[in-house]
């Protein structure tokens, strides 16, 4: 049984010149993808457009028709408390449990802050920050 | 399994001793061409000047232009009634090649044809399609006399057709070909379309232009051989000169027979076993067209001197051509190089490009490659990783620092025809 709570993010390889980014954004607007979140990572002459959309699947196709390569990663979203200390609580429950954080950003969603994580034990991850009263979000909106 | 022991085997001080008996019989056949006696004069050298097998490198070198400067018989050492073969090859400019033949020139060549198909275990009760064109072109007669010569089957097919030769190769039972890889892989596919398996095929000698181990594997799993790479050149008599034995790793080259030296294009210095080059090669036992130090033009190295099959030692499969060689700060290095590294590689496409600059006069070399398909895990350290280690590789292999850029999947321009992929952008000097 797949976990509810691990969301299907898609990463795409792209170039850093002109025009990558908007060509990415113009590709998901024509196939009617909403894009909820997305970040970028950059290294030497290329970089990794990271995005939540409605429909991973779809988004996946409309992307690599256009040729990009593209594929998912699994991560987790939490909720995160709109008060001081929310993020540390949250980065010392990982800490606690050994769970090392590859990389995060946020947006901030209807009802609260969402931090998207991305960590090398994903079900650990969940387990604990579910035991320890987080809340996440769930994949189902996602798909 | 040796066709000629005595002589696959021949090394150190027999080797050295016999080749210098044969090299001193091939100049003194040299001074019967005008050409050599001229050129000779010139470089103040004599025949008799060569006592040691290293004295060949006071010898002028051969090139193709001479011969061609020669047509059409300009470069026989005997009279033309003496001479029972011609063949030709085709420039890309000007009057082609003339290669003449005596009849121990034709018994020498199918000899060491014989060598080679007996070497990777095919002989007597084996039925051989050749088909490759006959004609003026050397490799359909010259293969086939040494097949006939071991005592196969021979079937001489020559080109075209592709529907009959598949017919031929089922009805006969053929168990070996020998073709170019490039009719080889046509061959597979016109098969596949008629649904026929080619079952009883189980050898291929692939040669007369240059392919890669993708390429055998590609050929070994659709036509259900095992694939051969053959290196010849008309100018030393045609294909068999080299020829890859039951380890598939370098070529035997028939050291009683061709004096081989690899040296640098552009300085004409010798280099050492394991340095890439240019093939040089004065062959030793030609009658009709003696040559001294010739300019292949192919690039290849000389491999360690041992091979687990007993015979001397190999030189490296044919990795280009020495007009492509580029010099990057002081290095040779072969566009060919860089395209065995990254198809060695798995996480690189087939396409590139290399392009070389001049920073603050120092030479930099780019090499922008796309990423193969499955290779995107979606993390950046991964990218970052897979950037080290193509540049690691190359570096590795070329002796030299590069920058790799990772580019986006079809971005790259695609050839058809001869690709080309350096641009050199350091202008004059
Ligand atoms: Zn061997």
């Amino acid at each position: 049984m797949e976990n509810p709570y691990i969301i299907k993010q898609i990463s795409i390889f792209s170039e850093n010149r002109p025009g990558r980014l908007a060509a990415i954004a113009e590709a998901l607007k024509g196939a009617e993808i909403n894009i909820f979140a997305f970040s970028i990572a950059e290294a030497d002459g290329f970089g990794v457009v990271r995005a939540l959309v409605d429909r991973p699947e779809e988004a996946y196709r409309a992307l690599t028709d256009l040729g990009f390569r593209v594929s998912f990663t699994e991560v987790v979203g939490v909720k995160m408390r709109d008060e001081p200390g929310g993020l540390s609580e949250i980065a010392s429950i990982l800490g606690d449990a050994d769970i090392n954080i590859e990389y995060a950003y946020a947006y901030s969603g209807r009802d609260a802050a969402v931090l998207i994580l991305r960590v090398d034990q994903v079900e650990d991850a969940i387990r604990q920050i579910l035991e320890r009263g987080g809340e996440l979000l769930e994949a189902s909106r996602f798909r | 399994m040796f066709w000629n022991k005595a002589m696959e085997t021949i090394g150190g001080e027999d080797l050295a001793t016999l080749q210098l008996k044969r090299l001193k019989w091939t100049l003194h056949q040299t001074q019967k061409v005008d050409f050599y006696r001229r050129r000779f004069k010139e470089a103040g050298v004599r025949p008799e000047d060569i006592r040691r097998l290293d004295d060949v490198e006071r010898l002028p070198f051969t090139y193709k232009r001479d011969l061609q400067k020669g047509y059409p018989f300009g470069f026989f050492a005997v009279p033309l009634n003496k001479v029972v073969r011609v063949h030709t090859t085709s420039g890309t400019t000007g009057k082609p090649t003339v290669v003449g033949y005596t009849r121990q020139d034709l018994e020498n060549w199918s000899e060491m044809i014989a060598r080679n198909i007996v070497m990777v275990g095919v002989g007597e009760g084996d039925v051989f399609q050749n088909a490759v064109n006959y004609g003026l072109f050397t490799g359909g007669l010259g293969f086939h006399y040494g097949a006939e010569k071991v005592g196969l089957t021979v079937i001489p097919s020559a080109t075209g057709n592709t529907r009959r030769q598949i017919e031929m190769i089922e009805d006969f039972g053929v168990t070996a070909i020998h073709c170019t890889p490039s009719y080889a892989l046509h061959i597979a596919e016109v098969a596949e379309s008629m649904g026929r398996s080619l079952d009883s095929l189980s050898t291929g000698f692939f040669g007369a232009e240059p392919w890669s181990e993708s390429m055998r594997r590609e050929l070994e799993s659709r036509l259900g051989v095992t694939a051969f790479d053959s290196y010849g050149l008309s100018e030393m008599y045609g294909p068999g000169v080299a020829f890859e034995c039951q380890e598939q790793d370098g070529l035997h080259i028939w050291h009683d027979s061709y004096l081989v030296e690899i040296i640098d294009p552009k300085t004409g210095e010798r280099l050492s076993p394991g340095e890439r080059g240019e093939l040089v090669i004065t062959p030793l036992v030609k009658e009709a067209m003696p040559l001294v130090r010739y300019r292949t033009g192919d690039i290849t190295m000389l491999m360690e001197d041992r091979c687990a099959c007993g015979r001397g030692q190999k030189i490296a499969r044919i990795t280009g051509r020495s007009d492509d060689m580029l010099v990057i700060r002081g290095i040779n290095v072969f566009p060919s190089q860089i395209e065995h590294v990254l198809m060695s590689l798995p996480e690189v496409g087939e396409q590139f490009m290399v392009y070389i600059d001049r920073v603050k006069h120092l030479d930099e070399m780019t090499i922008e490659v796309e990423m193969s398909r499955a290779a995107f895990s979606g993390e950046l350290q991964d990218l970052a990783r897979m950037q080290k280690k193509i540049a690691g590789e190359l570096h590795n292999t070329l002796g030299l620092r590069t920058t790799v850029r990772l580019v986006e999947p079809g971005s790259l321009p695609r050839f058809e025809g001869k690709a080309k992929r350096v641009v050199d952008r350091r202008g004059g000097i």
